[in-house]
């Protein structure tokens, strides 16, 4: 018998990526989406201006980054705005919101759902109950199916 | 009040009409298509079709030659012919795909028809008069997932198809055995076979469940899972317009005016939206719950008593929903009247039942309340 029996690094090949029928997802990475600043928000919500920070974060959400760091980095940052905002708050802020960013809060309250800390999956459960008032299941849909993930 | 009849239990997969809608053809659920015949004021069943060996996933009845082709998970598609003596022979045709067929539609002129399937392709089907058989060509590129739905234009040639992997093409189909030389289309000029006109992206993600030529050909609109309606209206450039609805997804949907689709999926209800060239906006819910909210709001106290005293038991575990159909409204088809006016619609699903929609009642009411 030969030496190299006991060599099963073959096993390890991804014999899949030769086959024809290997779907590819389209490639529309934006290297250049950040995330927003945390510095920036910061100083939002320490001025009080929860609202703004609100909008600032969703407006800023790396949606089309690849790079999973920046993403986790973008989601603490939004899930810190969430929790800030007090309940009686959450109703005022989300009348501001337009359908793109409804739908990427709602992924937000997701993401923050996944990591429950201290408390937070209370506070975004009220989130979620005012949210969904007002989106309906349809903004839930799209969290499931939406290629661009938070 | 729409009309509702019941097959059973079991989920209809799909349904087609002939032309005068005096017969049905639909499937419960297996591999069996079964042929029901309108007298005595109900549906009669009239002839089992079962040469299919596994569950049948599209039905069409053409209105002119009175064929019917049907498809299945088995692969093959059969045409089949009615016979002097009232009976339905099949005759195979070889698709060559080596997955399930999806979707089948004849072409507005009969003269082929087009199925979608799991191979990542379509198989449009013609006539071969000399061998007596039906022969498949294949559009594949640049399809990268199942075929989940098609629809032909009204000039015979190009078709729209809908993919799970998240887009909406438009393809030509000319067949220069069956098919003259078609004049240029909003969609484009040179049609050879397979040549991709068009192609769009449902929004971000969500497979597209429906899709359908309004009756010109100038617009094609489709529903996606991320719970979408889109409309392109090639005629203003290929411009697209997508409405993100805050219902459950919507899996199937035709056009009934030039400017109005009809739209059914996981709510259960189907819901009338129109297009007016800049936005997709929701017209009416055709199952008009509200007047029967209100008539439940009387009665809701007693019906609520009667149903425990029934059962017996202390809580009221009633599943029964406020919609006509119970479950999953899986196909929408025209009923009476064609695209560009359509006067009935009829809608089938998962919970057995195939119920008939008058659309004239609609408008009516439309323009009362304006």
């Amino acid at each position: 018998m030969s030496k190299n029996t006991r060599n099963t690094a073959f096993r390890k090949v991804d014999v899949d990526q030769y086959g024809e029928e290997v779907y590819e997802e389209d490639q529309t990475a934006d290297e250049g989406a950040t995330g927003p600043s945390d510095a920036e928000v910061q100083s939002m919500l320490a001025k009080g201006r929860n609202g703004d920070a609100l909008q600032y974060v969703l407006t800023n959400a790396p949606l089309t980054s690849k790079n999973q760091g920046v993403k986790d980095k973008a989601a603490q940052t939004v899930l810190k705005v969430l929790m800030s905002l007090k309940a009686n708050e959450i109703e005022g802020s989300l009348k501001g919101l337009d359908q793109a960013k409804q739908d990427t809060l709602m992924k937000y309250i997701y993401r923050g759902f996944e990591n429950p800390s201290e408390g937070s999956s209370a506070q975004l459960l009220v989130w979620h109950d005012k949210l969904f008032a007002v989106t309906g299941v349809g903004s839930i849909v799209r969290v499931l199916t939406d290629r661009k993930r938070v | 009040m729409p009309d509702t009849f019941s097959f059973g239990i079991d989920p209809l997969t799909c349904h087609a009409w002939n032309h005068d809608h005096s017969q049905l053809a639909l499937s419960p659920n297996n591999h069996e298509v079964h042929v029901y015949k309108w007298s005595d004021g109900k549906w009669k069943l009239s002839d089992v079709l079962a040469e299919h060996v596994q569950r049948v996933t599209g039905i069409d009845w053409a209105p002119k030659s009175n064929r019917i082709v049907t498809c299945g998970v088995d692969r093959n598609a059969y045409v089949w012919t009615l016979q002097p003596d009232g009976k339905w022979k099949p005759a195979l045709v070889i698709l060559r795909i080596n997955r399930a067929a999806t979707c089948v539609k004849w072409s507005p002129l009969e003269t082929k028809f087009a199925v979608g399937s799991g191979a990542r392709l379509i198989s449009v089907c013609y006539f071969e008069q000399e061998n007596d058989w039906w022969v498949s060509k294949h559009i594949k590129k640049p399809i990268r997932s199942t075929v989940t739905c098609i629809d032909w234009h009204p000039n015979n040639i190009l078709l729209a198809c809908g993919s799970s992997d998240f887009k909406a093409r438009v393809f030509s189909a000319y067949i220069k055995e069956v098919d003259e030389k078609p004049n240029a289309t909003s969609w484009g000029s040179k049609m050879p076979f397979g040549n991709l006109m068009a192609e769009f992206s449902n929004g971000s993600g969500g497979w597209v469940h429906g899709i359908s030529f309004s009756a010109s050909g100038e617009k094609v609109a489709w529903v996606g899972h991320d719970s979408s309606i889109s409309v392109v209206n090639a005629a203003d450039g290929s411009k697209l317009t997508t409405l993100k609805t805050d219902s459950l997804p919507f899996v199937t949907l035709t056009w009934i005016k030039e400017n109005n689709i009809v739209v059914a999926g996981y709510d259960c209800s189907p819901a009338v939206f129109s297009y007016d060239g800049e936005n997709v906006v929701l017209i009416a819910r055709l199952d008009d719950s509200e007047t029967k909210q209100q008539q439940g709001s009387k009665f809701s106290a007693m019906k609520h008593f009667r149903s425990l005293d029934n059962r017996a038991t202390v809580e009221s575990n009633d599943t029964t929903l406020e919609t006509v159909h119970q479950n999953t409204v899986t196909q929408v088809t025209i009923y009476a009247g064609t695209k560009a006016n359509c006067t009935k619609c009829s809608t089938s699903g998962i919970d057995g039942q195939l119920v008939i929609w008058d659309l004239r009642s609609l408008e009516n009411s439309g323009s009362n309340s304006a």
